[in-house]
């Protein structure tokens, strides 16, 4: 099968194309001093020519020597927030007279689509599906946004220095199913993006595409690119060995490595919050001042709150070491027992946008090398 | 009728101590029997006896003034009463009060202190029973301070240790 | 929607509620399962089912003891209010199979509620349990549960209760239900033992059960954690791998032994 490129001043017709069938058009954008993901509706809302530089507790922007679209790694936003919504009414209730009526808030059907979903997003949204959609009970709001959703996938070119998909195996390289799948390859002599569609829709949508066919020396920029991602990666400080994480987190509830890290965690749940697969919610339940209207909301919440496992007489985790021992131990093993994969998809944001810099990965290495004797 | 030292015998604290020790103790030991509401024993009265409970309920009562009596625990079949005649000044810590017709087997205190003294293999025997007893009083009465059925058992003032 | 038939206050602070909904007769929920009861604008709370004893028409029994805000609302609607009741949810007791075995039920405080529909079950002959002893701690004597129950239930079975403090007119134990447990004869090789009460008592129990012999696939316990959506998905009652709701409430404690020695789980 022939390989097809789109080239860059191109990029304009994909989400015109996407735009015109209908979709909601999500994608990254500079606001606040950061690559986060908003409504798109021209490629000029990109942040081409920026990049970003990441380390624990750091974020910054940086221009980029060239015009790339997609040369950055992933910011504070996840795609999470078009599917598990923060906040959302969940249903109005009424009182009047004695007569209690509950009426469901039934959200207006919405076709979602997202562009420049990385890997190891995927896999985040593939975590999330099976959180919310594939057990007995499903979250209806997230299930229906989710049912229409288009992706178009990018294949990473730049890594920032927090990533560590390869370690999760969860990328640089697009293996879920997408809609379509993007490579950019930006050099002094050419721009494009290597585009294959992953399913009817995106088959459709590529056909109205100037796209032409790639020649070998595409195929093999493009590839070289993601490889390079890969290889930077692979040869970095935080390429570890996942394979054992679920036995070696299981005998290690008493590590001494969680009162270090209590001491540095100020549990303020930024890492739950910039996670694309954390996904506790509460609900909070008020009424009007009549006192004859009520409502919910379902909101995001973090097991960095006392109040997430509150019992009558007081939370069962009050203090920042089980908060963290919770959410690290949740994310990288009991996940495994709950839901079958790993919470985790190393992307890094929980690094990055920590306000202490605490390192998941560094947190694994510590717990493993004070095991040793 | 039976006789004493196979009365001992059917009772759980002596299980499994030979013939000859039991003959040894018999002679320390009598049968009694309590009316429901009779004393067993006073708070600071001397400490005479050690109490077999074989049939009956037990309370364990401390007078509290301006309340009354209040029970801090019950005894019943197969349990003890009484080890302050084992120490000076031989007095007794509590009211023991029975809550039915209860059928008891009775040491003497000093009876059963000497023979202990005079040899030291059964006193470490009956000692080593004691110690346990003793320790899951002492474990229950922990628990009964937890007060874990209580709207905020972890508020309870009872010293917490960390990771307990 | 659902409205409340009957309302007993057990003691100052706990009440029992009848609770049934209009043209519906079928309520498939099974003992050990709950529901989770919504008081307008106050908020909802998992309360597990203290009767009846089977999937019937007989309404609802809930006991609830006033603690939180929602707990506190749903104790103070009078009769015929209306109420919102999401359920039945999780893993109730294991049900007995034909083997007939002895059941031993070890209740403390307001635990005893969602065991009372296997009582009931028990004393209609809808039991396949060869012997039920039940034990049943609290705190005071003024703070048991079905206080006016308990007295043919002691008829019918070998009923044991012992509260943590008493005046004189107390005629049961005083002390800590391991007491009891301890010197009881158990038939610890065939008995199956449920237990429903604060996580410490159950503790303090399984050491004594365990200590007498009972193997740990014969201890199931009813767990208590944050119970927000009850389906799973709110996160609320993590516990090591299992959410409570999902995976429990009820768990056979040859399962989570591991995770039930952990603090702070």
């Amino acid at each position: 099968m022939e390989s097809l490129k789109l080239r860059a001043e191109h990029l304009e017709v994909l989400i015109h194309a996407i735009r015109a069938d209908g979709y909601q058009l999500y994608g990254p954008l500079l606001d606040n001093g950061a690559i986060t993901y908003g409504e798109i509706g021209t490629a000029s809302d990109l942040p081409q020519g920026w990049t970003d530089e990441q380390e624990g507790g750091q974020y910054r922007l940086k221009r980029r020597a060239d015009k790339a679209y997609f040369g950055y790694a992933v910011g504070p936003h996840s795609w999470k927030q078009y599917l598990q919504l923060p906040r959302r009414p969940v249903w109005k209730a009424s009182n009047s007279g004695g007569d209690l009526q509950i009426l469901e808030i039934e959200e207006a059907p919405v076709k979602l689509a997202f562009l420049g979903v990385r890997s190891c997003e995927l896999h985040g949204i593939a975590i999330q599906d099976r959180v919310f959609s594939q057990g007995n009970y499903s979250n209806e709001s997230y299930t229906r946004r989710r049912a229409e959703l288009f992706t178009i996938a990018l294949e990473c070119t730049t890594a920032a220095d927090t990533c560590f998909c390869m370690s999760m195996n969860t990328g640089p390289y697009v293996r879920l199913p997408s809609d379509l799948i993007l490579t950019e390859v930006v050099n002094s002599d050419t721009h494009f993006l290597l585009i294959r569609s992953g399913s009817p829709e995106g088959e459709a949508i590529l056909k109205q595409l100037p796209t032409e066919i790639a020649t070998k020396t595409d195929l093999k920029q493009a590839i070289e690119a993601v490889d390079q991602t890969a290889q930077k990666m692979r040869s970095g400080p935080r390429n570890f060995d996942s394979s054992d994480l679920k036995e070696l987190l299981y005998r290690n509830y008493d590590s001494p490595i969680w009162d270090k890290v209590a001491e540095r965690c100020l549990s303020c749940a930024n890492c739950t919050m910039a996670c694309p697969t954390c996904f506790c919610s509460t609900v909070e339940d008020s009424t009007d001042l009549t006192g004859t209207k009520a409502e919910r909301w379902e909101r995001w919440d973090s097991c960095f709150t006392a109040d997430l496992s509150h019992l009558s007489g007081g939370p069962v985790r009050a203090d920042t070491r089980t908060q963290y021992r919770q959410w690290m131990t949740h994310k990288l093993a009991t996940w495994y027992d709950q839901f079958d994969s790993s919470g985790c998809v190393g992307c890094g944001r929980c690094i990055t946008w920590c306000p202490v810099g605490i390192d998941i990965t560094e947190e694994v290495q510590n717990i493993r090398a004070q095991e040793k004797p | 009728m039976k006789n004493i030292a196979s009365l001992l015998h059917e009772h759980p604290f002596f299980h499994g101590l030979s013939g000859g020790d039991l003959n040894f103790l018999a002679t320390c030991a009598e049968n009694s029997r309590y009316k429901e509401g009779e004393y067993l024993a006073k708070e600071s009265a001397p400490a005479n006896h050690f109490f077999l409970i074989r049939s009956g309920r037990v309370a364990v009562e401390t007078f509290v003034p301006n309340h009354g009596p209040l029970c801090l625990m019950t005894l019943q079949d197969g349990d003890i009463f009484g080890w302050s005649w084992l120490y000076p000044p031989y007095l007794t810590a509590f009211d023991a009060r029975a809550l039915s017709p209860v059928r008891c087997l009775r040491l003497g205190g000093k009876c059963l202190r000497e023979k202990c003294e005079s040899e030291p293999r059964l006193g470490f025997e009956l000692m080593k029973r004691f110690a346990r007893i003793a320790t899951e009083r002492l474990q229950a009465a922990r628990i009964q301070l937890l007060d874990v059925y209580g709207p905020h058992p972890s508020q309870n003032p009872v010293q917490r240790r960390p990771h307990l | 929607m659902w409205r409340i038939e009957r309302r007993h206050e057990e003691f100052p602070g706990t009440v029992t509620l009848a609770l049934r909904r209009e043209g519906h007769l079928e309520v498939p929920a099974l003992p050990g399962q709950f529901n989770m009861l919504y008081a307008f604008g106050a908020g909802e709370v998992a309360i597990s089912l203290s009767g009846p004893s089977a999937p019937s028409s007989d309404p609802l029994i809930h006991t609830i003891k006033s603690q939180g805000f929602a707990t506190q609302a749903l104790c103070r609607l009078p009769v015929g209010a209306q109420l919102g009741v999401r359920g039945p949810f999780g893993h109730g007791w294991p049900m007995l199979d034909g083997s007939h075995r002895p059941l031993v039920i070890i209740a403390g405080g307001l635990g005893l509620a969602p065991l009372r529909p296997l009582i009931y079950r028990f004393l209609q002959g809808q039991l396949p349990a060869r012997s039920l002893q039940v034990f049943y701690g609290a705190r005071r004597p003024q703070e048991m549960l079905y206080r006016e129950e308990l007295p043919a239930w002691g008829k019918s079975f070998e009923l044991v209760t012992s509260v943590d403090h008493a005046d004189t007119n107390w005629n049961g134990h005083v002390g800590v239900i391991t007491d009891p447990l301890r010197v009881s004869a158990v038939n610890v090789k065939e008995a199956l033992v449920l237990l429903c009460g604060p996580e410490i008592m159950m503790r303090f129990c399984i050491q004594v059960l365990r200590h007498k012999g009972v193997p740990a696939s014969s201890i199931y316990l009813s767990m208590e954690r944050n119970m927000k959506c009850a389906i799973g998905l709110c996160g609320h009652c993590q516990w090591g791998p299992h959410l409570v709701c999902r995976d429990g409430p009820v768990f056979c404690y040859q399962d989570v032994c591991k995770w039930f020695q952990i603090n702070g789980l």
